[in-house]
């Protein structure tokens, strides 16, 4: 009876729930950096948070039978510390994504429909200047799309 | 941006000019054109001075607290007139080709039915 109820002598388990669990919510954060390429994964994270929803369950699962049945699951000490570190970084994900990106001065001088579109002259990346007024009357050309970017870093 | 460069097609065809502006040098822009194949123009508004005449500066919003661009899009026609702008709220959602293709071709309709 010993054997089969203690702890000691008695193999258990491996709780593979909690281990891919952690790396579903680790694999929803690092992720990011590859779904941000596409707009239909970017505009909307959903792909990030689908990954954070497997992990989620596989975790709690995970922790509820290391719980239940100790003698067979193990987990039941580092099924908790996963599963918070996945919540931090859960935590760290939301409020970049959905927090810090919403963070922008308001814009309200940008020049609006109807307004003239402030000249300029900047160096493309060979150097060459470009005016944007000589742009515009290009011959053929019959719109100029600006497109303003954070920047590559 | 990679978006815009894989429907470059399409805006050539409707006689559209892209350029792309940011706060990065020359150098980097050269550097990053390369790698992705761009073939369209990246502008260097280094100082930001032009993101500032269009009230675009994001104050340390880079990293490290750099003063970068927001992200915007404007439509431009020959005249030097703003046709259409775009202004995002959330600095991971920007305008994708399909949307600025549509509403060129919107304006283009309401300009041939004006002059008929």
């Amino acid at each position: 009876m010993s054997i089969l109820h203690g702890y000691g002598g008695m193999k258990r388990n491996w709780n593979w729930r909690l281990w891919t669990g952690f790396l579903f919510a680790l694999a929803g954060f690092i992720s990011f950096w590859f779904f941000a390429q596409f707009p239909i994964t970017r505009d909307f994270p959903w792909a990030n948070l689908l990954l954070f929803a497997i992990g989620g369950f596989l975790l709690f699962t995970g922790i509820v039978r290391a719980l239940r049945e100790p003698q067979i699951y193990r987990g039941k000490i580092f099924g908790p510390i996963l599963a918070t570190l996945s919540v931090l970084i859960f935590a760290l994900f939301a409020y970049g994504m959905f927090y810090v990106v919403r963070q922008m001065p308001p814009s309200k001088g940008a020049p609006r429909v109807g307004a003239k579109a402030p000249d300029f002259t900047l160096p493309a990346q060979n150097g060459i200047p470009v005016t944007l007024s000589q742009l515009e009357s290009t011959r053929g050309t019959r719109s100029v799309l600006v497109i303003f970017y954070r920047g590559h870093w | 941006m990679r978006s815009f460069q894989q429907r470059l097609d399409d805006f050539e065809e409707r006689n559209i000019r892209v350029v792309a502006i940011s706060v990065d040098p020359v150098d980097v822009n050269l550097r990053h054109w390369k790698k992705m194949g761009f073939t369209f123009p990246l502008l260097a508004d280094t100082d930001a001075a032009v993101i500032k005449r269009y009230d675009l500066l994001h104050e340390h919003g880079g990293p490290g607290g750099a003063n970068i661009s927001r992200p915007a899009e404007f439509l431009i026609d020959p005249t030097g007139t703003v046709r259409w702008a775009n202004l995002t709220e959330n600095a991971a959602v920007r305008a994708r080709p399909d949307e600025v293709l549509a509403v060129f071709d919107a304006l283009d309709q309401k300009r041939a039915g004006e002059k008929d």
